[in-house]
């Protein structure tokens, strides 16, 4: 599905990912690990399109297709959904109506009709239950004063709502007390099946008790410098990252 | 290629759809302003004499006025005598019903999106337009008329209800109140009148779409609205304009009276042409907008401003009566280079009148959108209060926006509050909407109304949604 070939990236002339290699199937879950700085988050920005980061070396194909000239935008229409870290507010645009513009720019690209309000209001009311979020949440401004586990539930409605191929949650386990990790993991486990994947980005083993991975991926210094099982998230949670800092060295 | 310079590319790709010349007949005076063009404007339209000495009148002291430069904008002056007074659509015969009605005239209502068979059908609204100055079609009078409403061209209203046009007209806004408005009184060849009786509320919206067509004309019409007490009015002013190269002047008046217990609801799209990418040609728009509340009155403006290279616009109330209240809800938004300085006035001279003012600047391109207001509170308006909110939104960093908030407070109980915000689109904003598979383009349209909201929100809703269109239509590519 999502295949990474000798990724370089820079920003400002800075040099944060170095050659990195990855590879997800259908029905994978992966997660992606390492100290600060690693470049983690450039990762799951620059697979997503963003534009300020310069991509100097690799390729990134997904489903066969080189996507790396393609627009953000194309990229959320052939599957590709990030879960951002730190949402942003947009006054004035409810949820509904911006989840609602998203779904149907989506099928427009893609030459369906609008969804039925009648359908999108039924889906809605369905995921908003998973999610277990409030009524009144609908019509709120998108972000604006939503609590810390508020934004990260929002983004996997919203995740829920467009039903992507592949989802990058990115540190989406930061900011949420344990009840808010449990209903937002039981929401990612709900969503997953054979035909997509998830991307975990996180720093810490917490929400991948709730979420089991079947890769564990090491991120250090631009490179993914080692591959695991699920037990070596608990290794890093027991010992850090020092071990990894020693081996790189020699 | 940075962000900032890719959005001044695209700025100026971005042409006015509306560009389009109806080929109609017309009737045009020769160019050129002195008092034989006012007498033959006055006869052509079979004028009473007072209305004739009222517009010489005005013509005399105009004369002795100088065009004012307080705003924040700059221009080349219009030549006054370059601009042809009188230009009517040459009629064949009296038009009864739309079916007679030129259909080149009605391809260019359809080209903007306004069928009127479609509105009518659909949404029960009267529409009286003017094209180049005079009414064409004037729809839904009869059943008005049960209810003793009068809506009619104002040339219409000279002729059957002379006695209301001659007590009301200029009495909110003077003949003499400023350089233009006195044009106006001199040369204005037509507009809209409306009248709601007693107690009457209007059952419909009623509606006007003004629209300027003859190349070297400007329009001069003059609205005239009055809600006799207890009644209740929603009116509707749409404006839209073909590209023309050289500038359009366009002056008018608009004066509305809410006698007491009255309420008026005044929206207005404005939509003409902004003139090209290089800033050239356009529509100069200078109006002046003002209404009276009397007691326990309300009267609201709301506005949404798209179009013109130059407009000056100050929809203001006076609130005389006690317990009367106003509000100004606006949007206006400049690209390319487009020049705006618009605001409102409040004046409290009643007792426990109130005012409210949102105004919502967006600037993009080289533009330059400024917010000019007047919140003044006479000495015996006790218990005054005032609410001003005014936001700009910038888009890039060659467009400008400024606030010019005046507060004159001659009663100690007065309470005024204002509060003003600038903020940008962040890249950020757009980032997030693209990844959810919203393009740029969708996505300014998605930002800009969530925050005009307040003032969409105002607007009845077959007019927010043209309004919204328009809004997105007008930042079509203004950020890359």
């Amino acid at each position: 599905m999502l295949k990474i070939k000798d990724l370089s990236v820079e920003i400002e002339g800075n040099k944060i990912l170095k050659g990195l290699n990855l590879e997800m199937n259908k029905g994978e879950v992966h997660a992606i690990m390492g100290p600060n700085g690693a470049g983690k988050s450039t990762l799951s920005a620059v697979i997503a399109g963003r534009e300020e980061y310069e991509v100097t070396g690799g390729t990134i194909e997904f489903e066969g297709k080189d996507i790396m000239d393609m627009a953000p935008e194309e990229r959320a229409h052939l599957g590709i959904f990030l879960s951002f870290q730190y949402p942003v507010e947009i006054p004035g645009v409810s949820v509904t109506n911006f989840i609602k513009t998203a779904i149907n720019e989506s099928r427009k690209a893609t030459d369906l009709d609008p969804m039925p309000a009648k359908d999108l209001l039924k889906k809605m009311r369905d995921k908003q239950e998973l999610l277990e979020m409030d009524k009144t949440f609908m019509s709120r401004s998108i972000n604006e004063g939503f609590s810390g586990g508020e934004k990260k539930r929002n983004e996997i409605f919203q995740m829920a709502m467009l039903d992507p191929k592949l989802a990058i949650l990115d540190e989406t386990d930061s900011g949420l007390d344990i009840d808010a990790l449990r209903i937002v993991a039981n929401g990612v486990n709900k969503l997953k099946n054979d035909n997509n994947a998830v991307m975990i980005i996180t720093h810490y083993q917490r929400l991948l008790d709730h979420i089991v991975p079947d890769f564990v991926h090491v991120l250090f210094d631009g490179k993914i410098v080692k591959t695991g099982d699920k037990n070596l998230a608990l290794r890093l949670e027991d010992q850090g990252y020092d071990w990894i800092k020693q081996e790189q060295k020699v | 290629m940075t962000e900032e310079d890719k959005i001044l590319q695209e700025v100026t790709t971005t042409d006015y759809k509306y560009g389009f010349v109806t080929d109609i007949d017309s009737d045009t005076i020769k160019k050129g302003l002195n008092e034989d063009v006012i007498r033959l404007i006055s006869m052509k339209k079979n004028e009473p004499d007072w209305l004739l000495e009222w517009r010489l009148d005005a013509f005399r002291k105009f004369q002795k006025m100088t065009e004012p430069e307080w705003a924040n904008v700059t221009y080349d002056k219009p030549d006054l005598q370059s601009i042809s007074y009188y230009s009517a659509p040459k009629p064949k015969k009296t038009l009864e019903s739309l079916d007679e009605v030129d259909p080149e005239l009605l391809k260019t209502f359809e080209k903007l999106g306004i069928s009127l068979e479609e509105q009518k059908r659909l949404t029960g609204v009267a529409v009286d337009i003017v094209v180049d100055s005079v009414s064409v079609a004037t729809s839904f009078k009869e059943k008005l008329g049960e209810l003793g409403i009068i809506f009619c061209s104002i040339s219409e209203a000279i002729q059957k209800h002379p006695e209301l046009v001659k007590k009301y007209i200029g009495s909110v806004v003077p003949k003499t109140d400023n350089f233009y408005a006195a044009l106006n009184s001199a040369v204005f060849t037509d507009g809209s009148f409306c009248y709601i009786p007693k107690g009457t509320r209007c059952p419909m919206e009623l509606s006007t779409y003004f629209r300027i067509n003859q190349a070297g004309t400007g329009q001069f019409e003059r609205t005239l609205l009055i809600a006799d007490e207890g009644s209740y009015v929603s009116y509707l002013e749409g404006c839209t304009a073909p590209s023309r190269d050289e500038n359009q002047l366009h002056a008018a008046v608009v004066e509305l009276i809410a006698l007491d217990d009255a309420e008026i609801k005044y929206s207005t799209v404005q939509n003409w042409y902004p003139g090209n990418k290089e800033g050239k040609g356009g529509v100069f728009n200078f109006v002046t907008k003002r209404g009276i509340c009397h007691k326990s009155a309300k009267i609201s403006w709301t506005q949404v401003e798209t179009g013109s290279a130059v407009t000056w616009k100050y929809p203001s109330c006076i609130l005389k009566g006690d317990n009367s209240i106003g509000e100004f809800f606006s949007v206006a938004v400049t690209n390319n280079y487009q020049q705006a300085d618009t605001g409102t006035k409040m004046i409290h001279v009643g007792k426990n009148t109130k005012s409210t003012i949102i105004s919502k600047g967006i600037s993009a391109g080289k533009s330059n959108g400024n917010y000019r207001g007047l919140v003044k509170i006479m000495k015996g308006a006790e218990n005054a209060r005032n609410f001003s909110q005014c936001d700009s939104l910038l888009m890039g960093d060659q467009c400008g926006s400024h606030t010019f908030p005046y507060i004159e407070v001659k009663n100690k109980s007065a309470r005024i509050e204002h509060e003003a915000t600038t903020s940008k689109i962040g890249e950020d904003q757009l980032f997030y909407c693209n990844q959810r598979g919203i393009g740029t383009d969708e996505a300014i349209g998605l930002i800009v109304n969530g925050y005009c909201k307040d003032v969409l929100n105002q607007l009845p809703m077959e007019f927010a949604v043209e309004a919204q269109k328009l809004l997105s239509l007008s930042l079509e590519g203004s950020v890359g």
